[in-house]
């Protein structure tokens, strides 16, 4: 997918290090030179990826992000990515499609159209239960997938980091870090100097 | 880690008998291998003859129903009093199947037995499909089945509402929740393999594909760590769920007053029963299918030592659902109930129940035996005799307790018609046309979370 835009990046030439595209100095010349996304370390396996993450982590750095095959549970907390609102939407989806499921048919069988079934009350409350459970376990299965989608901005069909060399690998058998450009403690030389110290296979500039 | 000898993959005391998976596989060679059945490996002669039988059986239930449309229900063997015959005989059957998958994929996730990772996604499309198949019988047995949408509660001009005390229509929102859920469960859950595909397909017209289904999925930790979430919670949601589904199943016979239906114990019984037939279907499945695509490294001994020994304790609570079945008819006094069960034994349809409890009571005792569960042509066999019992068990419970009611004088006798037939096979072709294309165009088995059991999976700190 990604493969179009490598082949752009390697005809530009190797990555100069000694001279980096720093995102303040260059929006004069936007159109010369793509802007900084960060940068890109790349890892052979989960444990130096989790290793490097949490060193990134410790020098001081925040907005950083990891890339792995299959979920790493110590990674997102190596990021100090600990938390999400997920349980709480789908818990709301579920109240939601609970109340709705029963008060639906409360409105319907006593308010808007009362039948007589063999003198039974018109709020037969326990028969209404098992769509009451059915409309909550539908609303909040929603919740959960719509929610997880929004909450992880997708779909979303272009990102930078489809740019950096061997990203295809990513969903096969390779790690990644990235410290992200906009980190409020981010320095090029120093992020690079960083990562390389880190047991990483290869280190590259991310452009968006 | 990559310089130190790899640990052998342990997991307990369990792990005695057979590895999850092969020791021997890694990240690449996992990817490689499920994604190739997909994208690189030529489609073998078996699967083009085995579309083609399945689609021409799906042609006999388009036929089926074209007429069905045209002439009505009389093109079955339905009749007052039996009314129910094999539409509801086969979407009980068909649902039931369906189970195996969600209680593979959700209750065994929460259970944490990661042996389940490997037949979680194929069970899983088999629930998918075998719903379908279970959702068109009692939209066609409506009679008007273009009018199939009335069962829904919208606002309209006839100013009519359904009827919510009635299990039926408990069964409508229960089915319905049923199939989007698991549909959902199905796609978060190969939304990362997607993924994968994208970045390994050669043609364009897959990468789009791909692409697109994948949505942008780029393996971020932030992203990973919401979608466990949301998976584990949609494992919370789909566990009930199943439950429930089943259970409101058998309240369509346990909530009427027909002697042999008007039974607490169905809702139990009912679940145990589902879950049988259902790991019996992905027995009868798996065995071929690891054979055909060499998947032995990833569906192991372990797994068809486990599916049986799932097999055998459901098939003891079915057996033990007849046992209070007969129980219930005998210390009930009542005498209608009474002469159901006596009925059943030994009424014309005598013959159905004495096979039933061979097929389904008799023949997994056999499971007990190691050498039976180690050999897969005998599992296989047992598989295929356990989804004939079932289907046996619902004529029986459906058929039966219809047949003769109250009065003599509205006694009948059921005989299913040729269209019946036609519509139950095609129904098995329509089910089969969707696994082979699952099959071939999707990963049959998840490749992320076969990621997450590998031995280097595991991070050392």
């Amino acid at each position: 997918m990604a493969e179009d835009e490598n082949d752009k990046l390697r005809r530009v030439g190797p990555l100069d290090y000694n001279h980096p595209v720093s995102p303040s100095a260059h929006s004069h010349a936007r159109h010369h030179h793509p802007t900084l996304y960060g940068v890109m370390a790349e890892f052979a396996n989960p444990s130096d990826l989790v290793a490097a993450a949490r060193h990134t982590y410790q020098a001081g750095y925040r907005r950083i992000n990891g890339y792995s095959p299959y979920p790493i549970e110590e990674l997102s907390e190596a990021i100090g990515f600990t938390h999400t609102s997920l349980p709480l939407i789908v818990f709301i989806g579920g109240v939601v499609g609970g109340l709705g499921g029963f008060f639906m048919q409360y409105w319907i069988e006593v308010i808007n159209y009362p039948i007589n079934v063999g003198g039974k009350p018109y709020n037969s409350w326990p028969a209404f239960i098992p769509i009451t459970f059915e409309c909550t376990v539908l609303v909040a299965a929603f919740a959960a997938v719509l929610g997880m989608l929004m909450l992880n901005k997708l779909p979303q069909p272009y990102h930078p980091v489809f740019n950096a060399p061997d990203f295809a690998l990513a969903t096969r058998d390779r790690f990644f870090l990235v410290v992200e450009a906009n980190d409020p403690k981010y320095e090029h030389d120093a992020v690079v100097a960083l990562l390389k110290s880190l047991d990483a296979s290869e280190v590259s500039d991310v452009e968006n | 880690m990559a310089d130190e000898p790899q640990k052998p993959y342990t997991e307990g005391p369990m792990h005695t008998t057979a590895p999850v998976i092969d020791p021997g596989l890694t990240f690449a060679s996992v990817t490689d291998k499920i994604g190739s059945i997909v994208l690189k490996r030529k489609t073998p002669l078996g699967w083009f003859i085995g579309f083609v039988i399945s689609f021409a059986l799906f042609q006999l239930m388009l036929l089926t129903i074209t007429n069905l449309v045209f002439v009505g229900i009389g093109l079955w063997g339905v009749n007052i009093p039996v009314a129910w015959g094999m539409d509801i005989l086969n979407f009980v059957w068909w649902i039931g199947i369906g189970h195996a998958g969600t209680l593979i994929s959700a209750i065994l996730l929460l259970l944490r037995q990661t042996w389940r990772t490997s037949i979680n996604r194929f069970a899983e499309a088999m629930t998918l499909f075998a719903v379908a198949q279970a959702g068109m019988y009692p939209i066609f047995h409506l009679g008007r089945p273009w009018l199939a949408y009335w069962l829904f509660p919208y606002p309209n001009t006839m100013g009519i509402w359904p009827q919510f005390r009635s299990p039926l229509m408990w069964d409508v929102f229960a089915v319905s929740t049923y199939a989007t859920v698991s549909a959902m469960f199905w796609f978060v859950g190969l939304i990362p393999d997607f993924a994968t595909l994208r970045d390994r397909a050669r043609s364009k017209p897959f990468q789009i594909v791909y692409g697109m289904l994948a949505m942008g999925w780029r393996g971020s930790a932030r992203h990973w760590h919401r979608y466990e979430m949301a998976y584990l919670l949609l494992a919370g949601l789909a566990t009930p769920l199943v439950l429930s589904v089943h259970t409101i199943v058998s309240f369509d016979f346990a909530v009427g007053i027909i002697p042999g239906w008007h039974a607490t114990i169905f809702p139990p019984y009912f679940v145990a029963g589902a879950i049988y037939a259902g790991f019996a279907m992905v027995l009868f499945l798996t065995i071929p299918l690891r054979k055909v695509y060499g998947l032995e490294g990833f569906i192991t001994m372990r797994h068809m030592h486990n599916m049986a020994k799932v097999m055998l304790a459901t098939g003891l609570i079915v057996g033990y659902g007849y046992m209070v079945e007969a129980f219930f008819g005998w210390y009930s006094g009542n005498k209608y109930e009474r002469y159901v069960i006596w009925n059943r034994m030994h009424g014309p349809y005598a013959s159905y129940y004495w096979t039933l409890i061979l097929c389904n009571i008799i023949t997994p005792q056999f499971l007990w035996i190691k050498k039976v569960r180690d050999n897969l042509l005998v599992l296989w066999l047992i598989s295929i005799v356990v989804s004939i019992g079932m289907w046996l068990e619902r004529f029986v419970i459906v058929v039966t307790s219809l047949h003769r009611d109250f009065l003599p004088s509205s006694w009948g006798m059921y005989q299913p018609s040729q269209w019946d037939w036609t519509m139950f096979i095609g129904t098995i072709g329509f089910f089969f046309t969707l696994l082979f294309l699952f099959i071939r165009f999707l990963p049959m088995i998840s490749i992320f979370e076969m990621r997450t059991i590998l031995p280097e999976a595991e991070v050392e700190e």
